[in-house]
């Protein structure tokens, strides 16, 4: 039976081939022209409750991003007239592209807050563009006017203000005079909380210094820990991070028998002995007052909602975890001194003359960078006193 | 003998079948432990994934990579060989699609498209062509190499993009530079799914006409069957080897071209999206045959693509869809232990499967 197609068989696989060949240089051609997809949409969008979409790179309990905006969403869940629709471990891929589209097409979601930052460039922007009546907001995501749709919006604050303060608690507690900064990657927002952490300790003792150890990614459990142990190995005793979850390094430092700082949300139950204080982002109030703004009529495209937020202690975007038990009296008073000039707005973080940690002059003399000034979101240096570098 | 091609077939068909829906019902009780309605799930489920042609674009679009990928794993397989690089592969291929789509920028988009494609298909072809060598010169184990190879794919790229390729004003997610909008890869007309899932679908039947129908295949099953009778047959088990290898790596590669240039539009940590491992679960379950791969990423798809409706819908956790797409695979894989069991004629049939047609 085989032998009597042997023969046409293979001319039949070298004509599938070469159709299949052609096929697909048919469809690369055809490729290169663009075919706008133009739906019409009919979102929801009455006076009826108010449909949130919160959309979250990892687990709602992580301890640490995710749960610091989980917990935002549970606090305006709360408001009457709401509805929050969430969904967990969506990736950086077409999957929040999809994502996004259910929630709006299936729910009704008229206001998204897709919160992580790699969900901005192309995800965001691509389904902007297609809904242009739900209002987009990100975190973190540098919206630029007249590029991006109109109805994306970004917000962010200054979490390094709360870093600053817990340098400060840092300083007062070190015996050592020696802290470790457990980091993902050498980018702007972690170097400037490692940089402001580093302030924060030198205001109180001038020859501190910061280890810093970057893992290379965001979510790399055993090289957290890895680099946790081997900074207690040195003879360091207190640690921070800035990293997706802080869970592993506070979970290590109390094993080690170490203090350590939080970060994102409030670590205490992990570290009962050793947590000192977090540096905290308070998303409810922000995401409260967006809330406000839209129930007020407000929107993106409307021109009520500014499309920049950015915020720190004083407007209310950030909090600090209430002190531990090994925080002295002195060092509170000193955290709250510097909190207090915060919530003035008088103090300046970045003030010249700054140098780096290879004694580069990165802020002249006579130049101060208030919190706003955008040249601190390219922040490419380590201050003096972090023992680390940059390309690491 | 046609009994027994007909009984096989008969088992190839019911066989998942079945497991499918043991696994389903697994899955319904499971939900009801969890607190929710086990019917209402199931419809959850048929609805975000084949309920409705948007739904199902949203499927379509997820089993894309997954077919693609899952060539790296099913390929080297016929072999004899177990290759788990398909994630560095991507990446190495995602990385040689951006360097040739950076550095042509300016000719047609036609040119820049195909000399993407070209790319990616040799980085991921020699990035597992070169496991091949290594396990036909040095006798080094494939399945470790090629696993240690993605972690050295990931290095790299994590270096390229923060060094040398980054675009300078791509402050908190390093990126290369995008690659031009015009030389992007659309979707395929009136749909949202991108060109990956006919590159998908196209690659899988080359494939399995490849393996099953061509000359080079069967000897590539034969020395998968028994290398040291294929060398006594006078058969180049080493090209065979490199040659299976560098086709499976630019299988991967390509789909690393395809997330690269109609989805991200530039290489970064995004890349390294799960996509490999989702690939080496598909061709397991394919039992890789690459037509039932196009199959089982289909599956997968509407799988992941339900995931978010049980959240929003259910309030059931976010990893309710691991547990889900976990015990189908399990079932799924359990069941391979019942063929030959319904029609005992069979003789040795089970030492045979792997080296004869289906």
């Amino acid at each position: 039976m085989s032998q009597r197609i042997y023969l046409s068989r293979r001319q039949v696989v070298r004509g599938l081939l070469a159709t299949t060949a052609f096929g697909v240089t048919a469809k690369l051609g055809t490729g290169c022209t663009p075919t706008p997809e133009t739906q019409a949409t009919t979102a929801g969008s009455g006076d009826n409750p108010l449909v949130i979409g919160f959309i979250y790179v990892g687990p709602k309990d992580d301890y640490g991003y995710n749960q610091a905006h989980a917990e935002g969403a549970a606090g305006i869940a709360q408001l009457p007239g709401v509805r929050v629709v969430d969904e967990a471990n969506v990736p950086e891929t077409t999957a929040v592209e999809e994502s996004m589209r259910n929630m709006i097409e299936e729910d009704g979601v008229t206001v998204l807050f897709p919160t992580s930052f790699g969900y901005y460039d192309p995800h965001i922007l691509k389904i902007a563009q297609e809904y242009p009546e739900v209002q987009f907001f990100h975190c973190g995501g540098l919206y630029q006017e007249g590029v991006h749709p109109d109805n994306v919006g970004s917000y962010f604050g200054y979490i390094d203000e709360a870093q600053y303060i817990a340098g400060v608690v840092a300083g007062h507690t070190s015996q050592t005079g020696r802290l470790g900064f457990v980091a993902a990657k050498p980018i702007p927002q972690v170097l400037r909380n490692i940089n402001s952490f580093t302030l924060g300790a030198r205001s109180v003792d001038p020859e501190m210094t910061t280890q810093v150890i970057f893992t290379g990614d965001w979510a790399l459990p055993v090289r957290e820990a890895e680099a946790t142990n081997s900074m207690a190995d040195q003879g360091i005793d207190v640690v921070t991070c800035h990293v997706d979850s802080p869970k592993v390094v506070m979970e290590t430092a109390q094993k080690r028998g170490i203090f350590c700082s939080g970060y994102h949300a409030n670590q205490a139950e992990l570290a009962p002995q050793g947590y000192l204080t977090g540096a905290e982002w308070d998303w409810t109030q922000v995401y409260t007052n967006y809330v406000e703004m839209i129930r007020a009529g407000k929107t993106l495209q409307n021109g009520g909602i500014p499309h920049l937020v950015r915020g720190g202690l004083q407007d209310g975007f950030l909090k600090l975890s209430p002190y531990g038990n090994a925080v002295s009296a002195d060092a509170k008073q000193s955290a709250d001194a510097a909190k207090a000039e915060f919530m003035d707005g008088d103090m300046i973080v970045y003030r010249g003359e700054m140098k780096d940690n290879t004694g580069k002059v990165v802020i002249p003399a006579g130049k101060n960078f208030q919190q706003q000034d955008q040249e601190l979101e390219k922040m490419n240096w380590l201050v003096t006193g972090v023992v680390g570098n940059v390309s690491s | 003998m046609i009994n027994r091609y007909n009984s096989r077939n008969i088992e190839a068909i019911c066989i998942p079948l079945a497991a499918l829906l043991f696994s389903l019902l697994l899955f319904g009780i499971f939900c009801a432990f969890a607190g929710a309605d086990p019917f209402g799930v199931y419809a959850s489920i048929y609805r975000s994934a084949f309920g409705s042609w948007r739904a199902f674009q949203n499927t379509l679009l997820r089993a894309a990579p997954l077919m693609l990928s899952s060539l790296c794993t099913a390929l080297p397989a016929r072999l004899g060989l177990i290759i788990i690089g398909n994630e560095g592969a991507i990446v190495v291929g995602g990385l040689g699609a951006v360097a040739a789509g950076l550095t042509l920028s300016t000719a047609p988009p036609t040119i820049v498209q195909v000399a993407m494609a070209i790319a990616a298909i040799l980085c991921g072809g020699l990035w597992i062509g070169a496991v091949g060598a290594l396990r036909h010169y040095r006798g080094v184990n494939e399945t470790i190499s090629s696993l240690l190879l993605n972690y050295i794919a990931i290095a790299l790229l994590n270096h390229l993009v923060g060094g040398p390729m980054r675009d300078p004003s791509s402050l908190n997610k390093p990126s290369s530079y995008p690659i031009a909008q015009i030389n992007m890869l659309g979707d395929i007309p009136g749909t949202r799914v991108h060109y990956g899932l006919i590159y998908g679908l196209v690659a899988c039947v080359i494939a399995y006409f490849l393996i099953q129908r061509t000359t080079f295949g069967f000897a590539a099953r034969v020395a998968g069957g028994n290398i040291r009778a294929a060398r006594i047959a006078g058969l180049p088990v080493g090209k065979l080897t490199m040659m299976i290898c560098f086709l499976a790596g630019s299988c991967a590669g390509l789909a690393g071209m395809v997330e690269v240039a109609a989805v991200h539009g530039r290489a970064n940590e995004s890349l390294n999206a799960n996509y490999g491992y989702s690939g080496i679960l598909v061709a397991f379950i394919a039992r890789h045959n690459p037509l039932a791969a196009t199959l089982v990423a289909i599956l997968l798809g509407g799988i992941l693509a339900s995931g978010g409706s049980l959240q929003r819908s259910h309030d059931l956790p976010d990893a309710t869809v691991l547990v889900f797409q976990g015990l189908v695979f399990l079932v799924v894989l359990f069941s391979e232990s019942l063929y030959g069991r319904f029609f005992k004629e069979g003789s040795g049939v089970r030492g045979q499967r792997s080296a004869v047609t289906i």
